[in-house]
């Protein structure tokens, strides 16, 4: 057997798999994009460019995406940073594989049933009313952004604490003695040695989450209660209740050329930070 | 209280450092004179590392004081101290480029310095260091050779009071190790600055120091010019490291003054400088470098037997064996053996050695 057909036969499953998977039907979504809604819903052929041309109709819905998944991945970042931090250089090793672990333990369970308990926690029986016991007043938690928020961050947090942690984690430590040394209070060693290091596990981590929150469907489905939807919401609307699969998939290829956009600007960012290194992987 | 602040820039009085139950450095006692080339020799473990990093200030003495330049720094955290180091594996930025790896002493200094203050000494340090036009260059686009000066000109662009280096010819091959030690004690006299190195090969200590502190098991053995460690060591322990030497053991029959004579095995006498508690009618060790040794092929001396031959270019060192003294090494010169020849493996010769030629020390 010659490498080069030992190479096609190892690559070939994976192969199959993504034209099966992915670029088959991303294909059949841009095709349909341009059709129009069967009279009983579905899908006839057609050429036109109505479908996006009404693309201001799920307005909300982009508006809604492009303003949570940004301030989300923030949110997680802003908060796995010092966690990251912690866990990877201040925790004592004995610990730090079981707080790791703690990090994880909510994996364990369903996004489903853990959403569940954040709509109770968050309705007129949770938090809402133990505020009121105290008399500051009702406020409205559930189904509003916060909501969403709150569940996005606690959903996605380890995807971005983990990269972080690697990051922090095999940061070398004489680089610090090494800041030290050459005058650098430990304020701002951070910031000029640890936090540059670091930035490739930020970069991975947030286009982790970043890239999953665009197309997150469940949890403001499920926390936001329909009044704080996503793309991802609009889509399963789109194509399960009102069967107009052509402008459904108008709104699938919108996404897509925003997340290649979005991306692409990202990689091009952060790869200017981490100084045009080519060792710098980002996912 | 102060230091000696006329002719020492730091020094380290009783400096006691424990890590649990472990004594890393017990008691050490060493005044680093201004502008001298001290080195730290001892095998790891030795606690060199550790006085070296006390000095820098990443390790608080658990006892006793360390003084930098008349003024008592124990409680200075590295951040503060006048001193830069040159680590072990350089601890290069990775992210920065070299002329910014430079650069970061200057660039932490409140307020900052001009810049274009900064890319001047920049240029004059990338000089010292022979590698001008590297500045731009990134890190790992350079060899270990390069990266090792670089971590060089970043130490010294800050003028230090002293230059701390960790091992930091270890990484390199031994040729670059060569080149790399006369470059150091070039620039030392050109700059003025007091260096202290640590390291555990004793070639590079007494090639390039003006002084030595010898280190076991985080004490302070013996500190002196190389010469003074080579001809008058304390113990066994430092004449064994510095240098190589054969011992006979033996009784000390007379000490007068500073000289001992020793009866060794086979009666044969040794006559030389006595080491720290040699006592007269003591057991004794009598320590004699192979150089200090002749070997001719006459009958007129000890009889020995050639047992191995290792010719070394300018020298030629001789594994040889007697009944009595067991077997020993000789280096003779080629200047010496220019008249009889070399003596093979197998044949027999014999050896001679002067009075005065011997150390004679405490065996323990």
């Amino acid at each position: 057997m010659t490498p080069r057909l030992r190479t096609t036969l190892l690559l070939a499953p994976a192969t199959v798999w993504l034209l099966a998977m992915l670029v088959l039907p991303l294909v059949v979504v841009v095709v349909f994009s341009f059709g129009e809604r069967a009279a009983a819903g579905g899908y006839t052929p057609a050429f036109s460019f109505e479908n996006f041309a009404n693309l201001g109709a799920r307005w909300t819905a982009f508006k809604n995406t492009l303003m949570l998944a940004p301030v989300g991945t923030l949110l997680c970042l802003l908060i796995a940073y010092p966690l990251a931090y912690y866990l990877a250089v201040r925790a004592d090793p004995k610990w730090r594989t079981l707080l790791l672990i703690l990090v994880i333990v909510p994996f364990w369970t369903s996004i489903l049933i853990r959403s569940y308990a954040w709509i109770y926690l968050l309705g007129g029986q949770g938090i809402p009313k133990l505020v009121s016991l105290l008399g500051l007043g009702s406020p409205r938690l559930i189904n509003t952004p916060f909501a969403v928020l709150t569940g996005i961050v606690y959903g996605y947090l380890p995807l971005m604490v983990f990269p972080i942690y690697v990051s922090l984690e095999r940061l070398d430590k004489r680089l610090l003695e090494a800041s030290a040394d050459l005058g650098s209070p430990p304020w701002r060693s951070f910031l000029q040695v640890t936090l540059p290091l670091s930035m490739p596990g930020v970069a991975t981590g947030c286009m982790l989450v970043f890239i999953l929150l665009m197309g997150e469907f469940l949890i403001p489905a499920m926390l936001g209660g329909g009044k704080v939807f996503f793309v991802g919401n609009a889509l399963v609307d789109l194509f399960l209740q009102s069967r107009n699969w052509p402008f459904g998939a108008a709104v699938a290829v919108a996404l897509v050329v925003i997340m290649l956009v979005t991306v692409t600007a990202y990689m091009r960012f952060t790869r200017r930070w981490a100084g045009g290194r080519d060792d710098v992987s980002l996912m | 209280m102060t230091g000696d602040t006329e002719s020492s820039i730091a020094e380290l009085r009783g400096a006691t450092k424990r890590f649990g139950d472990v004594v890393a450095a017990r008691n050490l006692n060493l005044s680093i004179r201004r502008g001298e080339f001290l080195s730290f020799l001892g095998p790891s473990g030795c606690g060199k590392t550790t006085a070296l990093r006390m000095l820098a200030g990443f390790e608080a003495p658990t006892d006793g004081d360390i003084y930098l330049d008349g003024q008592r720094v124990n409680d200075v955290p590295a951040h503060q101290r006048p001193v830069n180091m040159v680590f072990q594996h350089y601890a290069l930025f990775p992210h920065l480029t070299v002329a910014e790896n430079i650069s970061y002493g200057l660039r932490q200094r409140r307020p900052k310095p001009p810049a274009a203050e900064v890319a001047a000494a920049v240029a004059r340090a990338l000089e010292t260091v022979r590698l001008p036009d590297f500045g731009p260059r990134r890190i790992w686009e350079m060899s270990g050779g390069q990266q090792q000066r670089v971590a060089l000109a970043r130490a010294i662009i800050n003028e230090p009071k002293l230059l701390l280096l960790d091992e930091p010819m270890a990484a390199l091959d031994k040729k670059l190790r060569h080149d790399m030690q006369i470059e150091l004690q070039t620039l030392q006299r050109q700059l003025g600055i007091t260096f202290v190195l640590v390291t555990h090969d004793q070639e590079e200590a007494l090639s390039m120091s003006d002084r030595i502190c010898i280190m076991r098991d985080g004490e302070i053995v013996q500190t002196g010019s190389p010469r003074d460690l080579y001809d008058r060591p304390k113990n066994r322990y430092v004449a064994d490291f510095v240098g190589k030497s054969n011992f006979f053991a033996g009784r000390v029959e007379s000490l007068e003054g500073e000289t001992a004579k020793l009866t060794g095995p086979g009666g044969l006498s040794f006559i030389g400088y006595a080491g720290d508690g040699v006592g007269a009618g003591q057991p004794g060790l009598a320590s004699l470098r192979p150089e200090q040794i002749s070997l001719t092929r006459g009958t007129d001396g000890v009889p020995v037997s050639v047992v191995n031959r290792i010719f070394l270019g300018e020298h030629t060192e001789y594994l040889v064996r007697n009944p009595d003294l067991g077997q020993f090494l000789i280096l003779a010169s080629r200047q010496a053996e220019a008249g009889e020849g070399n003596l093979e493996p197998g044949e027999t010769g014999s050896v001679r050695w002067r009075d005065g030629a011997a150390l004679i020390l405490k065996n323990d």
